[in-house]
């Protein structure tokens, strides 16, 4: 398949199964807290009806507001869109390394939290002000993390990072592992997961992502879900690019070798949400302010990983 | 020749200048004044780009008798005065408009000019002499715009502060280039660069080059006196200290440690890139406690100023080990950010002033919703506030991801010091683009978003015509810049081949950003910025195809039980509360007491917060309280009578002809 086409296919898919990915931790979830728990493709049919309803909207808003959701999705599906997911499309990927994926996400959650401040509630100043704090405390460790990843690989250009863990003898990588660690504890602040933050709170003072969401209803609240969903996404085929590439179709691949990579995408898919929901429900959410702790367990995990890479590259 | 051409505009500046004072209290003269300045400033602009690629020189007989004064345009000089004359110019264009609410304009209106002169005399400076008299008359001017408003205490105690260390950092300076000429008594550049400098000197040199170009730019712990002055000044010219006369300070830096020291130790590029670091952290922390917009502004130019210095630290560094490819990115990483910078601080001052003008109000927590009434000021400001923010795809990012991926060349280094220290400033950088992101989050939601606050924000108007257009050009800048950051690092290539012997890859558009040509890393913000606009077109047909397209307005929801009173909303002081207690409890000692009365009063509870900067309790205050000590120790000195003078006199007489006789 020519690149161009699996760039599209990347992009499609990634904005397809998103809901699924979070219809897939919901209900793993709700099978390890021993409940039915709804239909892996719950998420689809939510974002449906609220596509259904009427937005309802304040009169306090301005354009922001309206603007902001359609911008949030476009920003973290162009970022989604660029991760190698099941094969290596290099078509737009030279536009974009690692550093300018985060810097997508940023702007994302730049437009998310004036959003929040928009119509002058307290619960969404409180969201916003917190949710600014958190990046404050991810994007040191994330760089430093990437410092490292392009230590061991020499490139920030996810997809050369991917080809040369997928292709490189290099055995058992501590940093390696160090940086894994790190960037799964992120991904996990990132997308406001427990124990960061909770998506399944409406408990006022334990929102962040939903205090900042709360005015939304309808279209805009679809896309905004979507783009929650979206970014779960992102970060799963992050990891798995970066640290388990196995089974991706090389450029101008066959449509087996697609298929076995798409096969094997939806395994990992699988993976990530068992993994996720089984850390969820073991652990409690943590106050506010012990998420810098948290974060800074992940810079000095990167912080790790670039010394011992400076004293040996066999780490 | 170009050089002619440059100086006959500044001559033409200068003229302005005259012209004003004589007719300043004119109501006419504002559009005049300001109009031509910003047609001379174009001109300059163009005289840059010319210049850039064709270094010329001239030698004029005047200043110091038996040297004359020499002036150069070269690589370097012609991106400075480009930076200069686009920051002047858009001053200008705002200042058609803005200028006529000024209250004194013939305190205002003959120095701007002046200053934009002399701005573009130290830039094309070619001798010392010249470069450090051009120096001290932007000192100046720039003094009298920030005193023009000398009504408040405020003001005046700017402006005594901008003195003192407006004469600390001359005084640098003037050691500096005591020490560069050395004994042979050349002035001009070209001789002090020909003999170099000994490598025992050029700490020494490194350090007051640090202290007098870094005291105009805002380098930590000498930035204290900018976020006072530039904010007294009125506002265009709040906009060309902030975003253009620290750029100048930025060249004299870069003038006398890339170009005329020579060759630079590895060890002092470790004291830029540390300075650098924590000048960017600490100055988007104090940003952040601001509730005032345009001080808010000056201190988070103290947080670019230290990105710009972080970028010249590696380019040091990897010069010093002759990793010229990498040192080229650096230093093109950090010229870039200058331009970068001054487009969308003075986009920012703009937006401040705008505000300034339409409500009467700095401190944005009496201010809100003005997204309503000042629309197309708004969506500037927006701009201006993302980029800022280092977001892409505008121009702010494109900077700061070619610092980030210089500061990875660093494994290259053999040095461990700084193969330790380059990863730990670039987390440090990224701390404080987070933190930068928060702070425009919070200066932007406040002032734009959410309700009015006061009578005179929810009644302000949109600025005038003029003014909105100075604010869409830079917008519009700082969009080109970033969608098509090629066109402007290609500028900077000749600048970066003069000094650091190498240069990025030359960009042809639409082929992305390369760092190094072997690298992969590339950054394309034309297909970054497309991909938004396709990504936002689908989404948005999908939405207008598939989706219930009612939209009812209505109350707030807020959870069922909304806050009708304006000030329950979140404040400046509330929004950086969390990053508060995270963050400013160890560098300002941030404290927060609640005092909430007995149950059953029904007096209001109190909640006071108290921060302490460190640079004044620990660096200002004691030595302001020894000079008071000192200066009360000799003021008897002043009321002796004549017999003890002439004792004085004397025995100081005796001493000296003691002295000269044991002399050997």
């Amino acid at each position: 398949m020519s690149d161009l086409t699996v760039q599209v296919l990347q992009a499609i898919l990634a904005l397809g199964l998103a809901p699924l990915l979070t219809g897939m931790v919901r209900k793993t979830k709700a099978k390890l807290q021993r409940r039915r728990g709804a239909s892996i493709f719950q998420p689809y049919r939510d974002i449906a009806r609220l596509m259904r309803k009427e937005a309802v909207v304040s009169h306090d808003a301005s354009w922001i507001f309206t603007a902001a959701p359609t911008f949030i999705l476009a920003a973290t599906w162009v970022a989604a869109a660029l991760v190698p997911m099941f094969a290596f499309a290099s078509g737009l990927s030279s536009a974009a390394d690692f550093i300018v994926m985060i810097g997508l996400l940023a702007s994302a959650r730049f437009a998310l939290a004036l959003a929040g401040l928009d119509i002058g509630t307290s619960f969404g100043g409180l969201g916003s002000s917190r949710e600014m704090l958190f990046a404050t405390v991810a994007e040191p460790a994330i760089l430093i993390l990437i410092f490292a990843l392009s230590l061991i690989c020499g490139t920030t250009r996810l997809l050369d990072i991917a080809a040369f863990i997928q292709t490189a003898q290099i055995g058992p990588h501590i940093s390696l592992l160090l940086a894994f660690a790190g960037l799964a504890m992120l991904a996990v602040v990132e997308n406001g997961r427990i124990p960061v933050d909770n998506p399944a709170t409406h408990l006022e003072l334990t929102m962040v992502h939903e205090a900042m969401v709360l005015e939304y209803s309808g279209r805009h609240l679809a896309q905004i879900e979507l783009a929650a969903s979206l970014k779960l996404l992102f970060y799963v085929s992050l990891l798995s690019a970066v640290f388990l590439p196995w089974g991706l179709a090389p450029a101008g691949a066959s449509f087996a070798l697609i298929g076995l990579g798409l096969a094997l995408y939806f395994v990992k898919l699988a993976g990530a949400a068992m993994l996720l929901a089984t850390f969820e429900i073991s652990i409690a959410k943590m106050r506010v302010f012990r998420v810098p702790q948290f974060t800074g367990v992940a810079l000095m995990l990167g912080l790790l990983a670039v010394i011992l890479l400076l004293v040996s590259r066999s780490f | 020749m170009l050089i002619s051409a440059a100086l006959i505009c500044q001559t033409v500046l200068v003229g302005i200048a005259g012209f004003a004072i004589s007719v300043s209290a004119k109501r006419w003269a504002n559009g005049i004044i300001y109009g031509a300045a910003a047609l001379v400033c174009l001109t300059g602009l163009g005289i840059a780009l010319a210049s850039i690629s064709a270094p010329s020189a001239l030698t004029l007989p005047l200043g110091l008798p038996w040297i004359g004064m020499h002036f150069r345009i070269d690589a370097l000089s012609a991106v400075f005065a480009a930076v200069v004359n686009l920051g002047g110019a858009a001053a200008c264009v705002f200042a058609i408009g803005y200028g006529r609410h000024e209250q004194f304009p013939q305190r205002v209106l003959p120095f701007v000019p002046a200053f934009l002169a002399a701005m573009n005399l130290v830039v094309l400076a070619d001798d010392a002499f010249t470069f450090l008299l051009s120096w001290e008359c932007m000192s100046l001017l720039s003094w009298a715009l920030v005193v023009s408003h000398d009504r408040t205490n405020e003001n005046l105690r700017a402006g005594l502060i901008y003195m003192a260390m407006a004469g600390l950092g001359t005084l640098a300076l003037f050691a500096t280039f005591a020490l560069l000429t050395g004994p042979g008594a050349d002035f001009t550049f070209a001789a002090i660069r020909s003999h170099g400098i000994s490598p025992a000197l050029s700490g020494v040199v490194l350090g007051l080059a640090l202290l007098g170009a870094g005291s105009k730019a805002g380098l930590f712990p000498l930035h204290a006196w900018l976020p006072l002055a530039h904010p007294a000044a009125p506002s265009h010219v709040s906009a060309l200290m902030s975003g253009v006369m620290t750029k100048v300070a930025v060249y004299g830096f870069v003038r006398i440690v890339f170009d005329l020291m020579g060759p630079v130790d590895w060890r002092l590029s470790i004291v830029v890139i540390v300075i650098g670091a924590v000048t960017a952290l600490l100055g988007v922390l104090y940003a952040l406690m601001q509730h005032d917009l345009k001080r808010l502004l000056a201190y988070h130019t103290v947080e670019n100023i230290g990105i710009i210095f972080v970028g010249l630290g590696l380019a040091l560094a990897f010069r010093s080990s002759g990793l010229i490819a990498a040192a080229a990115l650096a230093f093109t990483a950090a010229l870039f950010h200058v331009f970068n910078h001054s487009l969308f601080k003075s986009l920012l001052f703009f937006g401040a002033s705008a505000i300034q003008n339409a409500t009467g109000e700095r401190d944005m927590d009496r201010l809100g919703g003005l997204i309503h009434a000042m629309p197309q000021t708004a969506f500037a400001f927006l701009i201006g506030a993302a980029a800022i923010s280092a977001l892409p795809p505008l121009n702010g990012f494109a900077s700061e991801w070619m610092v980030f991926q210089a500061a990875f060349q660093s494994a290259a280094l053999p040095q461990w010091g700084l193969r330790l220290i380059i990863p730990a400033a670039a987390a440090v950088l990224a701390l404080s683009a987070a933190l930068a992101a928060a702070c425009f989050v919070k200066a932007f939601g406040i002032t734009f978003l959410g309700r009015a606050r006061s009578d005179a924000s929810s009644s302000a108007k949109e600025v005038d015509r003029t003014s909105r257009f100075a604010m869409f050009a830079l917008a519009a800048g700082c969009g080109v810049a970033g969608i098509a950051p090629g066109l402007f690092t290609n500028l900077l290539r000749p600048a970066s081949q003069m000094l650091t012997q190498a240069a990025t890859p030359f960009a042809t558009l639409p082929a992305p950003l390369t760092p190094i040509a072997a690298s992969h890393n590339t950054y394309n913000g034309l297909v970054v910025a497309l991909g938004i606009a396709i990504a936002a077109g689908l989404i948005a047909a999908v939405v207008k195809a598939f989706a219930n397209r009612r939209t009812r307005r209505s109350d707030t929801w807020d959870c069922g039980h909304p806050e009708i009173n304006v000030h329950a909303q979140y404040t400046a002081g509330s929004f950086a509360q969390p990053i508060r207690r995270v963050y400013a409890a160890f560098v300002f000692r941030a404290r927060e007491t609640v005092q909430l009365p007995p149950p059953c009063d029904l007096a209001p509870a109190r909640l006071e917060t108290s921060l302490i900067d460190p640079v004044w309790k620990l660096l200002y205050a004691p030595v302001g309280r020894s000079i008071s000590v000192v200066s009360g120790r000799l003021n008897p000195f002043q009321h002796l009578t004549i017999r003890y003078y002439l004792g004085i006199v004397f025995v100081t007489l005796v001493v000296l002809l003691t002295v000269l006789a044991i002399w050997p």
